[in-house]
């Protein structure tokens, strides 16, 4: 089961520049791994993230087994109106995972 | 950072060149990845001068536990709607497969600065190329010591 950790200010001045944190729960097994019998492990990562801010995109990454186990990115954005932050996962053997946060612009 | 001197030019043309597309392949000619890195950058930026400069990757020089390495990478950019960072790349050396993460950012970013945790399964060279709004290639590279590495024949 996946879970998501969301870390957006609840109140910010516009034109403050804000930071996000984000936080998905995941094994990102790299898909280089072997069990005691030699066989591989296979690869199950999540492959991207996007951050869409009232609907447009504001951040994206694209991430590879090089990327640590529950995956962790930490990135910022102007505040510029009241609204929500939607956030979005997609992975191997059909992961997808979405949350959101909102957030209070004066 | 911009002054367009002699200087400049012959340190990025040793940096760059040197670095890049030899020094990386002739400096350990038993690993496969090193050539994987060059051909993983060239993926990215094509037929582009990548110059030295601009970006900045905080990533601890020694780290205890190859499995989550916290790593930084900033770009010195005002980040206005004329002059941002559209993306930012990091690779690596000696992993299995030579790419780190790919992050897009914008304008609307305001700051061009991204934060993750990442492995590394030996001490390496990270290399992070940034890409900015004017199609300029801009690149920093770190040398990172790892004591225990994210074990990729670990057997479980």
């Amino acid at each position: 089961m996946a879970s998501a950790l969301i870390n957006v200010p609840a109140k910010a001045k516009r034109g403050d520049i804000i930071e996000i944190k984000t936080l998905m729960s995941h094994i990102m097994e790299t898909g280089y791994r072997r069990t005691a019998t030699g066989e591989i492990i296979p690869r199950d990562i999540i492959t991207s993230f996007s951050c869409r801010y009232n609907g447009a995109e504001i951040f994206r990454a694209d991430l590879f087994p090089a990327t640590a186990a529950n995956p962790f990115i930490t990135f910022s954005t102007i505040a510029t109106d009241s609204g929500k932050f939607d956030f979005e996962w997609i992975g191997d053997n059909g992961f997808s995972e979405i949350a959101s946060a909102s957030i209070t612009v004066e | 950072m911009r002054e367009p001197d002699d200087s400049t030019r012959r340190q990025f043309l040793g940096l760059a060149g040197g670095v890049v597309a030899f020094g990386v392949v002739t400096l350990r000619p038993a690993e496969a990845t090193p050539a994987m890195l060059a051909s993983a950058i060239r993926n990215v930026v094509g037929a582009a001068v990548v110059k030295t400069g601009k970006v900045k990757l905080d990533i601890p020089p020694l780290v205890e536990n190859g499995n989550t390495v916290p790593m930084t990478v900033s770009v010195t950019s005002p980040m206005t709607s004329n002059d941002y960072v559209k993306s930012i790349h990091v690779f690596n050396e000696k992993n299995p497969q030579p790419n780190v993460g790919n992050f897009y950012l914008g304008p609307r970013a305001g700051r061009a600065q991204v934060s993750t945790r990442i492995r590394l399964a030996d001490s390496q060279k990270i290399v992070a190329i940034a890409q900015l709004s004017d199609g300029s290639f801009w690149q920093t590279s770190i040398d990172v010591v790892v004591t225990l590495a994210a074990c990729t024949d670990e057997v479980i």
